[in-house]
């Protein structure tokens, strides 16, 4: 069985964030970026299930700038099999919306036919969470979300999922769809020998346009704005003087 | 103009507060239709809500543990009729639109947490640290709402309620279990009051000490991505980018250092109480009081100054 897992180039989430000033977006130019927190999780259990016997390659896919290359080849390096860089975009402000990634990714998935999709469950710079949703749909799959546990059994998959009052798990014919939550495993970080081995590993270069694909965005960005600051309250010396104040403000 | 709202189910019934506090949002679109994936029962509630114009319950096994597909396609089934369509930003309402969405070829808009027209939302990016404000191209809109933007809408509602047939179910996929641990607390996400515990408390077993606070105060327990991934508390009580959004009256945060994910999940907080033995902890800069002190003296004083 293959496993596809799309990787999402992102800025590094130890970065601070900056608002660019004429509320055009956040400024992305000279920051650090990395792979989404959640596709690492994603290829990491794509190689897991591979070292298991359960698949027998693992291919990654990015959509978006040239640059991804690097994230791709991070991927490589972790133990993915092969890379397809779809560009769809010249400058990294312009991102790509999930239902354009989902469509790219189905052409994608159609010439590939991958027993299991692994994507992550949301990227965290647009914080969709929509992406795998959305392919899984196109596509007439089965979808299993915020997974934290995968199994595969024969002809399906068994997930547990994390939800709002705990966790679920179902069971999910292949080929399917799942999306990677925090808690799935902790990804392996690259050695070095496999950094290199990664350079001689093959990596497919693509346009949107070779998949046909419109990826005009669906959503105008009308303003991108700072959130509302919160000042620093105050520093309180003991429980007593926090429990007199609690009690002034009459919330406790 | 007509919206579809996706009603929350939870265990088998109608989940009051999320679906209200949709209400609320959908309300300011136009006349609003809730769709009940469940019992007759959960549709009867939901009638109740004040602004519901209609509601349509689909009371099959197919939806019993929503499912995402069979609830996608129903409500595809549904979605000629509407411009708009809205649900809680739950953790089931977000793995359902999406694909309703591609299904109906438009974007979906997740989290929004402020509706400015027809078709402008705001809704938060990276974490909270930046608000977008997008407009919206597409012949229908289809959004998740940020339970923590909108109040309630009240009881007293009498809609109309309707039963429609199923919209079958091509079994991509079946459930096996649920692990869903009872609890006599306050619902996370709803509660005037939480109690968060971080890295900083230790263990399992120590949270005995947060969750001792928080029943002194009628609190829920909430927990950072560091207290669940090292075990010390259950998924479910996770606050942050990608846990639970709160905003509470109260939030006290106790052996938490304040990274910008878990901001993300309280920062809307009334009030917040910060509880750290590390005085140049981030969570401090948010705060409105600050204590440095060692949790387990602290904690364990405050419970019982507040039971005199
Ligand atoms: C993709 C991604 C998503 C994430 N999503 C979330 C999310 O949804 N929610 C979330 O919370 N995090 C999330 N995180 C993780 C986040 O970045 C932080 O790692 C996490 O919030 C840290 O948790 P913590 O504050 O409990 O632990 P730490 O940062 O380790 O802080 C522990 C604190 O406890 C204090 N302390 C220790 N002992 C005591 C004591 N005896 N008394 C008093 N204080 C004490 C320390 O001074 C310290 O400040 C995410 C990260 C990534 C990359
Ligand atoms: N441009 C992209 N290239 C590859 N994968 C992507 C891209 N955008 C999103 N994804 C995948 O979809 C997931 C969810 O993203 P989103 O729906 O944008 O929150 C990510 O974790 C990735 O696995």
């Amino acid at each position: 069985m293959k496993i596809i897992a799309p990787i999402k180039r992102l800025i590094d989430h130890n970065v601070k964030v900056r608002v660019k000033a004429d509320g055009s977006g956040v400024d992305l130019a000279n920051v650090k970026m990395s792979m989404n927190p959640f596709d690492e999780i994603a290829v990491e259990e794509a190689i897991r299930l591979k070292e298991a016997g359960k698949a027998d390659e693992v291919v990654v896919v990015s959509i978006g700038v040239k640059q991804a290359q690097e994230t791709l080849r991070t991927a490589l390096a972790m133990g993915a099999d092969r890379a397809i860089l779809v560009v769809a975009a010249d400058d990294v402000h312009q991102d790509i919306e999930p239902l354009a990634v989902a469509k790219i990714l189905k052409a994608v998935i159609d010439a590939e036919a991958p027993g299991l999709v692994i994507a992550g469950k949301q990227a965290i710079d647009n914080d969709m969470n929509a992406t795998g949703q959305m392919l899984a749909a196109l596509l007439g799959w089965g979808q299993a979300t915020y997974a934290s546990e995968v199994g595969i059994e024969g002809d399906h998959a068994v997930v547990t999922r994390e939800v709002d009052g705990g966790l679920q798990t179902i069971k999910v014919k292949l080929p399917a769809i799942v999306t990677a939550d925090l808690r799935l495993n902790e990804p392996r970080y690259a050695s070095l020998p496999n950094i290199m081995k990664a350079k001689k590993k093959p990596l497919d270069e693509k346009t949107a346009a070779d998949y046909g694909v419109d990826v005009t965005p669906r959503l105008e960005i009308v303003k991108t704005a700072e959130p509302a600051a919160r000042s620093a309250g105050e520093m309180v010396g003991s429980v007593d003087e926090l429990v007199s104040k609690l009690k002034e403000k009459g919330i406790v | 103009m007509a919206v579809l709202l996706l009603a929350e189910i939870a265990g088998g019934a109608l989940a009051l507060d999320a679906t209200a506090k949709a209400v609320t949002a959908a309300k300011s679109l136009g006349d609003v239709t809730v769709l009940v994936a469940g019992p007759a029962a959960a549709g009867q509630a939901a009638s109740q809500i004040d602004g519901v114009a209609k509601v349509v319950v689909a009371d099959d096994a197919a939806y019993a543990n929503g499912l995402a597909e069979p609830v996608a396609d129903l409500v595809v089934s549904l979605a000629g009729n509407y411009e708009h369509i809205v649900a809680p930003s739950t953790a089931s309402a977000k793995n359902i639109l999406p694909r309703v969405a591609a299904l109906l070829d438009v974007m979906v808009l997740s989290d929004v947490t402020a509706i400015l027209d027809g078709s402008t939302f705001e809704r938060p990016i990276y974490a909270g640290n930046a608000m977008q404000t997008v407009k919206s191209n597409d012949s229908k809109k289809l959004l998740t709402v940020r339970t923590t933007a909108f109040d309630a809408a009240g009881q007293g509602g009498s809609a109309a309620v309707e039963a429609i047939a199923a919209a079958g179910n091509a079994g991509l996929s079946a459930w096996v279990e649920d692990k869903v641990a009872a609890s006599d607390r306050p619902e996370l996400t709803s509660a005037k009051v939480v109690v968060s515990g971080g890295r900083g408390v230790g263990s399992e077993e120590n949270f005995a000490i947060i969750e001792a606070l928080a029943d002194k105060l009628g609190a829920a327990v909430g927990a950072s991505r560091a207290a669940v991934d090292s075990g010390f508390a259950p998924n479910d009580w996770q606050v942050g980018q990608t846990g639970k959004v709160v905003a509470p009256e109260l939030y006290i945060a106790v052996g938490i250092s304040g990274a910008i994910q878990h901001l993300a999940g309280m920062k809307d907080s009334k009030v917040i109480v910060a509880i750290n033995k590390d005085e140049e902890a981030p969570i401090f800069q948010i705060a409105d009081y600050g204590l440095v002190a060692d949790l387990f003296d602290a904690v364990p004083d405050l419970t019982k100054a507040l039971k005199e």
